[in-house]
C-alpha cells in the first residue's frame, strides 16, 4: 500500500544537519545583474545537483569524494523529474542499478491539473537505456508512461528485475505484455493505483512458460479481465511468489484455487471476494477457512473489492498474524468488522471505509494497540451529508492507539477537543492529515475555527513532518504552524486562512518546508514574495485558485533564475486580466522544459 | 429531433450529477459545460463565499441554471477535486452494473451489415429498448420494425442483435433492459438475409 506514502526520505532536502540558509549565502553564487529585487544567490549548480540526488548527507564539496560518489551511487532518486535533465543525471552518475522518478505534483490526482501536462517517462527511458544497460529497477510515481516506453524498457535491460508504477497512466495491457514476455529475470511487477487501458491483450499469457523468478505481482488496479487459467498456471510456476494482489475480476472461487497453489504468500490482495455471477454451486461450498489457514506466512491482506460480507469469516485464521489490513474498498458495518478486528492484535497498518462508523473505530481502538498507521476513507465523499465518523472515532483512536504515527481521516464533523486529545495521546505522530469534507466547517460543538486543534498538533507532536489541514481556519492556525512546525516538510492547505499573513507565517517560520500545496485560499502576491529566501530549499510550491497575479509570479521568476515558474491555465475558467489561476514552481538545473503544452506558460 | 432530445437528456444527467460518477471524479462534466466560471482576484469572505456559486474551481451549478428543459432541482455546487479522493477510488465504491462502466459512459460498438464502418454509442444514455432502437434507426437511417417475443422483428429487413458476455449473439429485446445493459458487449444490426430471419422462427 503506498497511497501517498511519502516514506522515501526527501532526497533533495538540504542536509539535515546543515543550516538551511547555507546555500543562499550572499556572494557565494553566480552574480546576476543588479535589480531592485534583492538578489538571491543561486547555489553552485553542483551543490544543487547533490541536493537533488542525495538521500541524506552533508553538503561537502571535496572533489575526490565527488568522484567516488559518482562511481558508487547505485540508487538514483529524483523527486521531481523536471529538476534535472536525463542527460545530465546519467552522465553524472555512471553505475546506477536502480532509478526512482516522481513526476506530477500530488494535486494532479484530484483533476486540478489538465491532462497532458507532462512528466513523460520517454526521455528517461531512452537516456537510461543508453547509459545503464545493466539497470535492474525502475520505480515511477505520477509519470506518463506509454506502451512504447515499456517496450523499450523491456528490450534494453536484459537483467531487469523490478518495475513499480504508482499513480501512472498512459499505457495499457500491451505495454505490460512486452514487459512480461521480454524481462526474463523479472521479480517484481507492481501496478499501484495506475490507470491501465484495456488493449485486449492478455498480458498474463505473455509470461514465459518456464518457471519464473516472480516474487511480487500486484495488479489490483488493472480494470480488465485476465485469463484465469493462465493466471493459475503462472502462479503454479512461480515458486518464489510472496506478494500477489488480484484485481476485482477474480472471484472468490478463483482466489481459492490460487491460494491453494501459493500457501507461501505473505501479501495477498483478494480480488472481488465475492462469488462470480454465473457461479456453480461448488464455489459457495469451498473450504475458504482452510485455504486461509494454510497461508501461515500471511501478514498483509487487502482487496475485498466487491465483498459479500458473509464471506468475511474465512479470514479468521490469519487475523492474529496480520500486520497490515486494507478494507478501504469494503463497505462493511461495525458489526461485520468487530469479529475480525478483535483478533488483529498485531495490526500496525489499517485502511478502512467510514462505513464502520465511530463504533467500528472504537473496536479498533480496543484491540489494535500496535497500530502505527490508520486511514479512514469516506464511502460517500460528498460535502453536505451526515457522515458516519466524527470526533468520537478520532478520540477513541487517540486513547487506544498510543503508538500511532500516521493518520488520514475523512469526516464531516470534528471538534478541537478531539484533535487536541490526539496531539497529547499520540506523541509519535509524524503524519497528521485531517480532511473535514465540508469546506470552512468550524468545530461543530463550539462553533469556533479549528485553529486550536491544529495548533495543538504542531505544538505537541514533536516528530511531525507532514500535515494536511481543513475546516474553518483563520490566519491564527498558520501562525501556530509557523511558530511550532519547525520540522514540517509537507503541508497541504485547502479553503483556509484569511489573508496574506497566513502564508507568510508558514514561509517565514518553517525552515524545513519542502512541499507546499495550497488551493482556494486567499493568499496573494505579497505572501508569495515573502518566501523568496526559501524557495531554493523546496522541492515545489503549488498554489491554485488563490489570489496570485502573473506579475507576482513574474517577480519570483526574475529573482530566482533556477526556479521554473509555471502558470497553468484551465480551459473552462475565464481569466480576468492578470490573474494566475494555478502556479506550480520548482527548482531545477534543467531550466525551462522542452515539452511544455500550450496551456502552460513558463515565466 | 429525437437525437437532440437524447443529447439534452444526456446533458441534464451530467449537469445534475445524477449519474454514477462522483463530483470531480472525471473531466467530462467540465468539458460539457457551456458557461465558464469567471474568477477575479477579489474574493468574498469565507462565510459569504460558502454561499456564492463562483467560488472554487469549475462550479457546475452555473451550468445547471443554464440548461434548457431542466426540471430537476439544481445540484449543490460541485467543486473539482474536493474532497481529495482519487477518481479510481471513487469509481470503485460506486455500484457497478457492468464490467465496462467508467465515469464517462458505457460505449459499445455498433455495426450494420453492409455499412462500411462502425459507430459507437453510449448505452448509459438510454433507459429503455424503444429509446435505443429509435436512436439506432436515426443514426443509421433505417427502420427496425416492431419487436414481438414470438417473431422477433417484424416489418423490416433489419434485426438488432448483440453479443453478450458469454460471446453469444442474442436478439435485442429478449431480456429485461437492466440485464441487457450489463451483458451487452457490442451491437450488430443484421440485414435482410435468412440469418436475420432465423431469429424470428
Amino acid at each position: 500500500m503506498s497511497e501517498d506514502d511519502d516514506r522515501s526520505p526527501p532526497s533533495d532536502s538540504i542536509a539535515n544537519g546543515s543550516c538551511p540558509t547555507r546555500t543562499c549565502t550572499p556572494g557565494s553564487g553566480s552574480g546576476s545583474g543588479s535589480s531592485s529585487i534583492p538578489e538571491y544567490a543561486a547555489p553552485y549548480p553542483d551543490r544543487v545537483l547533490e541536493n537533488v540526488f542525495r538521500k541524506r548527507s552533508l553538503v561537502l564539496n571535496l572533489t575526490s569524494w565527488y568522484r567516488v560518489e559518482a562511481m558508487t551511487r547505485s540508487d538514483l532518486f529524483i523527486g521531481n523529474c523536471y529538476a534535472v535533465s536525463p542527460e545530465r543525471a546519467t552522465s553524472r552518475f555512471t553505475r546506477v542499478r536502480s532509478v526512482t522518478l516522481k513526476g506530477k505534483p500530488r494535486f494532479a490526482d484530484f483533476n486540478l491539473m489538465p491532462p497532458n501536462w507532462g512528466a513523460h517517462f520517454a526521455p528517461w527511458v531512452s537516456a537510461t537505456a543508453k547509459a545503464y544497460p545493466w539497470l535492474e529497477k525502475i520505480h515511477l510515481k505520477r509519470m506518463s508512461v506509454t506502451d512504447d516506453d515499456l517496450d523499450l524498457l523491456a528490450e534494453s535491460f536484459s537483467g531487469f528485475k523490478e518495475l513499480v508504477l504508482v499513480c501512472c497512466d498512459g499505457f495499457g495491457t500491451s505495454g505490460l505484455a512486452a514487459v512480461a514476455s521480454k524481462c526474463r529475470q523479472l521479480k517484481v511487477l507492481d501496478l499501484i493505483e495506475s490507470e491501465v487501458s484495456d488493449d485486449e491483450v492478455d498480458w498474463i499469457m505473455c509470461f514465459p512458460d518456464t518457471e519464473t523468478c516472480l516474487e511480487s505481482l500486484i495488479f489490483d488496479c488493472v480494470e480488465c479481465l485476465v485469463d484465469f487459467d493462465a493466471l493459475e498456471r503462472l502462479v503454479a510456476r512461480s515458486p518464489s511468489l510472496k506478494k500477489l494482489r488480484l484485481n476485482r475480476f477474480v472471484s472468490i472461487g478463483q482466489l481459492y484455487r490460487l491460494m491453494v497453489r501459493a500457501p507461501q504468500l505473505t501479501h495477498l490482495g483478494t480480488g472481488s471476494f465475492s462469488p462470480s455471477e454465473d457461479v456453480a454451486q461448488g464455489e459457495l461450498e469451498l473450504d475458504y477457512v482452510s485455504a486461509f489457514a494454510a497461508c501461515k506466512s500471511l501478514v498483509c491482506l487487502s482487496g475485498f473489492r466487491e465483498i459479500v460480507p458473509d464471506c468475511l469469516p474465512a479470514i479468521y485464521p490469519v487475523c492474529a498474524n496480520l500486520t497490515s489490513l486494507n478494507f478501504s474498498y469494503a463497505n462493511i458495518s461495525a458489526e461485520q468488522l468487530k469479529p475480525i478486528i478483535s483478533n488483529c492484535h498485531k495490526l500496525q497498518t489499517f485502511w478502512v471505509l467510514d462505513s464502520i462508523c465511530d463504533e467500528g473505530l472504537q473496536a479498533v481502538a480496543t484491540t489494535c494497540k500496535e497500530l502505527r498507521e490508520l486511514r479512514v476513507f469516506p464511502f460517500d465523499p460528498r460535502e453536505d451529508i451526515e457522515g458516519p465518523v466524527s470526533e468520537v472515532g478520532l478520540q477513541a483512536i487517540s486513547e487506544g492507539c498510543r503508538k500511532l504515527q500516521s493518520i488520514l481521516y475523512f469526516c464531516q464533523r470534528m471538534t478541537n477537543a478531539a484533535v487536541i486529545a490526539m496531539s497529547k495521546n499520540c506523541p509519535d505522530l509524524v503524519v497528521f492529515r485531517l480532511c473535514i469534507m465540508g469546506r470552512h466547517r468550524p468545530d461543530h460543538v463550539t462553533g469556533e475555527p479549528m485553529d486550536e486543534g491544529f495548533g495543538a498538533i504542531v505544538m505537541n507532536c514533536k516528530k511531525l513532518t507532514r500535515l494536511a489541514v481543513s475546516g474553518l481556519l483563520t490566519d491564527t492556525a498558520f501562525a501556530y504552524i509557523g511558530k511550532y512546525g519547525k520540522i514540517v516538510r509537507t503541508l497541504s492547505v485547502a479553503f483556509a486562512g484569511d489573508s496574506d499573513m497566513g502564508l507568510k507565517y508558514v514561509l517565514e517560520g518553517c525552515p524545513r518546508l519542502q512541499k507546499l500545496e495550497i488551493r482556494d485560499s486567499p493568499f496573494g502576491d505579497t505572501a508569495l514574495l515573502s518566501g523568496l529566501h526559501h524557495y531554493y530549499n523546496m522541492r515545489f510550491l503549488w498554489m491554485s485558485a488563490c489570489r496570485l497575479s502573473h506579475q507576482g509570479c513574474q517577480q519570483i521568476a526574475q529573482a530566482l533564475p533556477h526556479l521554473v515558474v509555471e502558470v497553468i491555465k484551465h480551459e473552462d475558467v475565464v481569466h480576468m486580466d492578470d490573474y494566475a489561476d494555478t502556479l506550480y514552481m520548482y527548482r531545477s538545473l534543467a531550466g525551462r522544459r522542452h515539452d511544455v503544452p500550450q496551456f502552460v506558460s513558463i515565466l | 429531433m429525437q437525437r437532440s432530445m437524447a443529447y439534452e437528456r444526456h446533458l441534464n444527467l451530467e449537469a445534475t450529477e445524477l449519474r454514477l460518477g462522483l463530483p470531480g471524479s472525471d473531466e467530462a462534466p467540465e468539458k460539457t459545460s457551456t458557461t465558464p466560471s469567471v474568477r477575479s482576484n477579489k474574493r468574498a469572505s469565507p462565510e459569504i463565499s460558502e454561499e456564492s456559486r463562483s467560488k472554487g474551481s469549475s462550479s457546475l451549478s452555473s451550468e445547471v441554471e443554464n440548461c434548457e428543459g431542466e426540471t430537476a432541482p439544481p445540484a449543490k455546487e460541485q467543486i473539482v477535486g474536493w474532497p481529495p479522493i482519487r477518481s479510481y477510488r471513487k469509481n470503485c465504491l460506486q455500484p457497478r452494473k457492468n464490467d465496462r462502466v467508467d465515469g464517462a459512459g458505457m460505449y459499445v460498438k455498433v455495426s450494420v451489415d453492409g455499412a462500411p464502418y462502425l459507430r459507437k454509442i453510449d448505452l448509459k444514455v438510454y433507459k429503455s429498448y424503444p429509446e435505443l432502437l429509435e436512436a439506432l434507426e436515426d443514426m443509421f437511417k433505417l427502420t427496425i420494425g416492431e419487436y414481438s417475443e414470438k417473431e422477433g422483428y417484424n416489418g423490416s429487413d433489419f434485426a438488432p442483435t448483440y453479443e453478450d458476455k458469454d460471446g453469444d449473439w442474442m436478439l435485442v429485446g429478449d431480456v429485461p433492459w437492466d440485464m441487457f445493459i450489463s451483458t451487452c458487449k457490442r451491437l450488430r444490426i443484421m440485414r435482410g438475409s435468412s440469418e436475420a430471419r432465423g431469429f424470428g422462427c
